[in-house]
């Protein structure tokens, strides 16, 4: 057996402009998220004089620091149309973006390991059905069917009692996800900009007219900011609060392996997550350190938490090793959910609160949060997660199906 | 990981401690008399800033005591230890002056860590 080959990218990718004085719109932060809306703006709403800028490099906070794990199988009815809406753009994104970036539909298991996860779980996967999402029960013994690897056996703290399981789930590769959007949205003529800090916001009243950058002042009639873990600071320096806070996060990879894992395994009780990526590496996830962070690194006992986890779960893994591991910052919410939609200033929108699990939701976010900035007004899918449900209580609590605690 | 300064026990590791979020957040005094804004600021909205931050942690291993920590969320050093009930430290000290010399307890010399937490005294 050997491990699957990476596509050819495409000769050209994107240019470097320098930034012009003025957009209809300028999207703050080259992740996933921001490359989407740009694309989304562009292609469904004809907005092409627009911009991304990007205080590092395209892609390179979260957007290519995750453990790319892609499902929808959420709770509630409106993380589920979200969510499910996103992995349907999955589903055709690379034919319409014209680039293989290795979506794998290997399927999701999400362990549980408790009586209490048992009835979560069993009750998540009938709520799942009745929102059209797949999703089945396992017991232990299907879940060793799918995933042979895996330990069964009842003589450990936390034994797996059953799993649910999303067969469309899986993972993307993550950077050519990002370069994918960029490349299409290049191609419409909008501007990436690398190397581009917003520091401030120009404001007349209540209503932003441009943004101050490390490169100079651009005057814009919209602005959406898509910044993660520093949505925030953003948030202060344009002269409103986000119930957000920012939390390192980190993962793992192994050295390159034979195909030993075929699908995705969670477990939220004893905290870990697996993948093995097309290369070979067994990708592995952890939860957040529990303080507030911007530094993008991790706790060290939150990495030995998780190795003891994955050992337990998976014997076989007791002589891999780790080849590297990084952090990034994510932005929580009480609620567990994103915050998509208006904000106090005019004319200035924000996507945010994704915490540990919006990679999932890139395209999702990308095309709602395009039509709020085009529109000015919600779209259907993201009206629930607008800021104001911490003031109406309208929270969507989905601290189980979120998959990471925080 | 964090080298935590516990003003009773000394400088612990991090795994020894709980984290309680943003200090200083008084329960509202009049609560009949907010409105939602009100209510959904004093619930979900905490300062979150790139630098020093005031922050509540527990010994939840050793002595069991609340205590109030200044911390830079981007260097992690650790700027101030003190007790609860007393206001933020006016302007952040220099790393040096808190860590390593907070392991004499209570009675330690380090300047704004003084006193106990409240009932933190044997
Ligand atoms: C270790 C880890 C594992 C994860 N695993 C998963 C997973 O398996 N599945 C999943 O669905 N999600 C996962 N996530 C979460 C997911 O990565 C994020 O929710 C998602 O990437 C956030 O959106 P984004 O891609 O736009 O963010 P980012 O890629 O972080 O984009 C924000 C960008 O804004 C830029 N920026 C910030 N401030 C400024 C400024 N002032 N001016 C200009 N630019 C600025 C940043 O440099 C950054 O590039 C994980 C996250 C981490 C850290
Ligand atoms: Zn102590």
């Amino acid at each position: 057996m050997s491990t699957q080959h990476l596509p050819e990218h495409p000769d050209f990718l994107w240019r470097n402009p320098e930034p012009k004085s003025s957009y209809d719109a300028v999207i703050v932060g080259g992740g996933g998220h921001g490359l989407a809306t740009a694309y989304f703006l562009a292609k469904n709403h004809g907005m092409t004089n627009i911009a991304v800028l990007e205080k590092g490099w395209l892609a390179g906070g979260n957007m290519a620091r995750n453990t790319t794990i892609i499902r929808s199988n959420y709770l509630w009815d409106e993380s589920a149309a979200i969510y499910e809406h996103a992995l349907k753009l999955w589903e055709i994104l690379p034919e319409e973006l014209e680039y293989d970036f290795l979506f794998s539909q290997r399927g999701v298991m999400n362990l549980a390991h408790t009586l209490g996860d048992v009835r979560e779980s069993i009750r998540r996967v009938g709520a799942n059905k009745l929102n059209g999402v797949d999703a089945e029960w396992l017991d232990p013994q299907q879940v060793k069917e799918l995933c042979p690897i895996l330990n069964i056996r009842d003589n450990i703290r936390y034994p797996v009692m059953g799993a649910t399981y999303q067969p469309r789930a899986g993972i993307a590769k993550h950077d050519h996800v990002a370069w994918a959007f960029a490349r299409k949205c290049d191609e419409m003529g909008v501007d990436i900009i690398q190397n581009c800090e917003v520091t401030g916001f120009l404001k007349d009243g209540d209503r932003v007219v441009g943004v101050k950058t490390s490169r100079g002042t651009i005057n814009t009639e919209k602005v959406g900011l898509c910044a993660a873990g520093h949505s925030s600071v953003l948030a202060e320096m344009a002269g409103f609060q986000l119930p957000i806070q920012s939390h390192p996060l980190q993962a793992l990879v192994s050295e390159l392996h034979e195909p030993v894992h075929p699908t995705v395994v969670m477990s939220n009780h004893v905290h870990v997550y697996v993948s093995q990526a097309h290369k070979g590496e067994l990708v592995m996830g952890a939860g957040v350190d529990s303080y507030n962070g911007y530094g993008q690194r991790g706790s060290f006992h939150v990495i030995e938490q998780q190795m003891a986890a994955a050992v337990e779960l998976f014997p076989i893994f007791a002589r891999a090793h780790v080849l590297r591991t990084w952090g990034g910052i994510v932005d929580t919410t009480l609620d567990a959910s994103p915050i998509v939609g208006l904000t106090p200033v005019e004319n200035m929108f924000v996507n945010c609160g994704w915490g540990t699990g919006g990679f999932k939701g890139t395209p999702a976010a990308g095309l709602t949060f395009a039509h709020t900035i085009a529109t000015g007004a919600p779209h259907a899918l993201n009206k629930p997660f607008s800021l104001e449900r911490f003031e109406t209580g309208a929270l969507i609590d989905e601290h189980g199906a979120a998959a990471v605690a925080h | 990981m964090l080298l935590i300064p516990c003003p009773n026990c000394g400088p612990r590791d991090e795994t020894e401690f709980h984290y309680g979020g943003q200090a200083h957040v008084p329960y509202p005094e009049n609560p009949n008399e907010l409105s939602d804004t009100e209510w959904s600021r004093y619930l979900f909205y905490r300062e979150n800033p790139k630098g020093v931050f005031a922050e509540r942690w527990v010994h939840s291993t050793g002595c069991r005591q609340w205590f109030n920590m200044l911390r830079d969320t981007v260097s992690y050093d650790i700027q101030a230890v003190y007790p609860m009930g007393v206001p933020r430290p006016a302007a952040p000290l220099p790393a040096a002056a808190v860590t390593g010399t907070a392991s004499t307890g209570p009675a330690s010399t380090t300047p704004l860590s003084t006193t106990a937490p409240e009932g933190a005294t044997k």
